[in-house]
């Protein structure tokens, strides 16, 4: 894993703590030490490191207000940080900034199985809103891979996606009110319990806003029934192309399956060598998720199976066993970790396509992949056109980061030219600030500028993420 | 005064002209689009109409705000596809851009969302003129701000929309209507957030107070039959049961709000099943009746022409509610167009700043 400072002046310590910090009178949850902050320079997407001045961990709502005042005063950046899980940097500090940990704010405040909603504070795990749903026959439907350990606060901010969004779509269509606080330290009530806007939707452009408009202290989210049947097909194709060919085939017949996810053969490999899901092998793996009520379900398998080997699958099985299926999602959501098996560093990336382009995206992906001399291993949100492309590199070896990030830019370009955007679900944060322009005009990036402007005109909620500072242009595309 | 609008060009020049500007389109939510004042300017964008991009295999659609609802039925269904969220006042010439501007979503709208799920790109003009684009052309998408959302529900306030990008899902191959009689408002809410807890997936659910309930069923033709007796067992009321064309005319007069009585003002109001008794009662106090949509998630409220808005707006406030006047009376249009407690604060004020920093649009 290799450290980069955001900026040039890393590892500078001493810096004073501002008083107004400890007049929050947060004793040890005040964190100063070095060794401490640390750990909260950096989330998962490692490649930005920058220790903050300090960490608050927050236990109340009010503490996170008070801080977030104090910060106003005192023209001192935050950042809010659950659990670090961003794949884009979207919680990495700036220089001179602190981190607001909100791990602590993690209740369910009220879950009401008659609105089906529930309104929780931003640290809790995405995992545990399903959890305390079961009982009542319901669940929260975003299921990003790390759904086990991503908090609820990061999903909304960065309008988190999963594997099954083909069906329910993505964070911003499950969150219908919000309480935030605005980066000044007023408060602010958006939405409410019913899934239906009055007046323009400002919970909706809350969310995903990537905490730049300040920090959301609960959340209201709607609750989906479980489903009474769930069916879960693997198929196995010759070729990349096969699936992706396959997808558009299922999609064609009507139907309208909660998730269809992609891996291909590296992928595979690296889940076996890990969690061992017991793939069958091929060149490409389908596997697709229907569910519903029994007798639709049913119906539908059946369809489904029919298709799966019309479309050329090599082998295809069906499982409705629990037991079953949760082992080929295991397999699914851990091939990102997985894939450090296969090689010492990697860069998870995440586009999006029209989905009737796959299999053209995924052949150039290919060519580009062979051109470069660097492997790279798909997993993918199939249903929705949502590539995760991981390219493997060994950062020991001179110009290896550089040459892998060149291909990481040069997919990105790939996904806008054929119709598509430069994330689905991880957020542009500080990974993919410099790439904003190639799907967005001036006038476009100026609107949201003024927007956030408006909102924090001293740019002290997550500072240096989307916007800022104005990027320099994306790295020249690598020679073909 | 209203400007003839056929080019985004047009469009820019004419908020920027001024004085101010409410953008109008087919005209079938008249509270929207009725200028409350001399001095405002109606921008009829009707002629900026079309469907721009539909590759059905995509479920994608790109048209202009002015592409009216029901030729973009039209387009879907012959490819075996439909809009999701179920727009009302298609007979009465709803276009895509009121719809989105109103944040119309019709009783179809239970089973997979509303306007705010579907619409996935936008493209407007701001206050200042200039045109700005949101969101994409592709079903996920998490770059920038999520214009599209905010312009959902923006009634023609933070910008004249010249184009949208929606998603769209396979349309059921077949419906069917069970109307089940309750006996009260309160046996029906029990009833409703019993189904809402599944297993069955209805398409919508509706409540015509006091206990009438409508839930349809779409899917596969041959299983409609067994699903119906599941609903029925489940409900366990006395039942009648459309199929075919008369399941269509089952849902005509919520979708056309031909339901409310002549000369009514009909107001989209948020609710939940916890807030309908409130709004039944104070409702009953001025004579005003509602619908109920979406598994009461939404109230259509058709508010006595001869009784203040004011008193309406007030109650909403009483219950913690907020509403949207869609429809009544051309002459003497409410220069209110939210009801009850808005939400939004200093963070709406913000961004209408921002979008509309000389005040070009009307004020919500």
């Amino acid at each position: 894993m290799r450290m980069q400072s955001v900026t040039s002046s890393e590892g500078r310590t001493g810096r004073q703590v501002p008083a107004a910090l400890h007049d929050l009178g947060l004793g040890p949850r005040l964190l100063t030490n070095p060794a401490a902050l640390a750990a909260f320079g950096s989330d998962a997407l490692t490649a930005f490191h920058q220790r903050p001045l300090a960490v608050v961990v927050v236990e109340t709502e009010q503490e996170v207000i008070d801080t977030v005042r104090a910060c106003h005063r005192e023209g001192i950046p935050f950042v809010a940080r659950g659990s670090g899980t961003s794949l884009s940097g979207g919680s990495v500090p700036v220089e001179g900034g602190i981190v607001i940990a909100l791990n602590r704010l993690n209740r369910v405040l009220r879950l009401d199985p008659v609105t089906r909603t529930a309104v929780v504070q931003p640290g809790i795990v995405n995992l545990d809103v399903s959890r305390a749903a079961a009982p009542h026959g319901l669940a929260y439907a975003p299921d990003p891979s790390s759904q086990s350990v991503c908090s609820i606060g990061g999903n909304l901010a960065f309008n988190s996606g999963g594997a099954h969004c083909l069906k329910h779509g993505m964070t911003s269509n499950h969150v219908i009110g919000i309480k935030a606080v605005l980066p000044d330290g007023e408060v602010v009530e958006l939405g409410g319990d019913s899934t239906e806007p009055i007046g323009p939707d400002w919970t909706g452009m809350f969310c995903g806003s990537e905490g730049l408009f300040g920090i959301a202290l609960e959340a209201t989210l709607r609750l989906v029934p479980l489903a009474e049947a769930t069916r879960t097909a693997l198929a196995v194709y010759g070729s990349l192309q096969d699936a992706g060919e396959a997808v558009a085939q299922i999609v064609g017949a009507g139907m309208l399956p909660v998730a269809m996810e992609i891996m291909d053969a590296l992928a595979i490999e690296a889940a076996e060598a890990s969690v061992k899901p017991g793939y069958p092998k091929g060149a490409a793996l389908l596997i697709v998720e229907l569910e519903g009520e029994r007798e639709e379900v049913e119906a539908d398998a059946a369809r489904l199976d029919d298709l799966l080997r019309a479309s050329g699958a090599t082998e295809v099985s069906v499982t409705e066993d629990v037991a079953e299926r949760a082992l080929i999602w295991k397999g699914r959501k851990s091939a990102f970790s997985a894939v450090g098996w296969l090689a010492p560093d990697y860069i998870v990336q995440d586009g999006v396509v029209p989905r009737t382009r796959l299999g053209e995206a995924l052949a150039e992906i290919d060519r580009m992949s062979k051109a470069a001399g660097i492997r790279v291993a798909n997993v993918f949100h199939a249903g929705d056109g949502n590539l995760h492309p991981l390219i493997l590199f060994d950062g020991r070896e001179e110009g290896a980061v550089v040459k892998a990030e060149e291909l990481a830019a040069d997919i990105l370009r790939l996904c806008v030219a054929l119709g598509g955007s430069i994330t689905g679900e991880h957020g542009v944060a500080i990974e993919k600030r410099a790439f904003l322009p190639l799907m967005f005009s001036d006038d476009d990036l100026e609107l949201m500028r003024r927007v956030r402007h408006a909102v924090d005109p001293d740019a002290l909620a997550n500072r240096g993420k989307m916007l800022e500072p104005a990027p320099a242009p994306p790295p020249a595309p690598a020679p073909a | 005064m209203t400007l003839l609008l056929d080019s985004v060009e047009a469009v820019q020049d004419a908020v920027r002209e001024g004085p101010r500007v409410l953008p109008v389109g087919g005209g079938s939510k008249p509270a929207l689009s009725t200028p409350p004042s001399e001095d405002v300017v109606a921008l009829d964008v009707s002629g900026l109409r079309g469907i721009v991009e539909y590759d059905p295999a995509e479920l994608t659609f790109t048209a202009l705000p002015g592409t009216p609802i029901a030729e973009v039925d039209r387009v879907l269904a012959e490819h075996g596809q439909h809009l999701p969220f179920d727009p009302p006042l298609r007979a009465a010439g709803a276009t895509l851009g009121g719809v989105v501007a109103a944040a119309t979503s019709g009783p179809g709208a239970f089973r997979h969302g509303g306007v705010r799920d579907f619409v996935i790109g936008v493209r407007f003009v701001d206050g200042t003129g200039q045109l700005v684009s949101g969101g994409g052309k592709v079903v996920k998408n998490a770059a920038g701000f999520d214009l599209p959302k905010l312009l959902v529900g923006s009634m023609g306030r933070l910008g004249v929309l010249v184009q949208l990008s929606f998603k769209v899902f396979p349309r059921p191959r077949a419906s069917t209507t069970l109307a089940f009689e309750l006996g009260s408002t309160q046996a029906a809410l029990d009833a409703i957030a019993a189904l809402g807890r599944g297993p069955l997936e209805l398409d919508a659910l509706d409540l015509e107070p006091p206990g009438r309930l409508l839930a349809r069923l779409g899917g596969d033709p041959e299983l409609l039959d067994a699903r119906a007796a599941r609903l029925t067992e489940a409900v366990a009321a006395p039942s009648q049961r459309f199929e075919g064309e008369d399941d269509a005319d089952a849902w005509r007069a919520t979708s056309e709000l031909t339901w409310a009585p002549e000369g009514a003002r009909v107001v989209r109001v948020a609710t939940t099943a916890a807030s309908v008794p409130g709004l039944e009662a104070a409702l009953a106090v001025a004579g005003a009746r509602a619908r109920y949509s979406l598994g009461a998630n939404l109230a259509w409220v058709a508010w006595p022409d001869h009784r203040p808005l004011d008193e309406l707006h007030a109650a909403l406030q009483g219950l913690g509610l907020a509403g949207m006047v869609l429809t009544g009376p051309p002459a003497g249009a409410p220069t209110r167009a939210l009801l009850g407690s808005v939400r939004g604060g200093s963070f709406a004020a913000r961004i209408r700043g921002a979008l509309d920093p000389d005040a070009r649009f009307l004020e919500a």
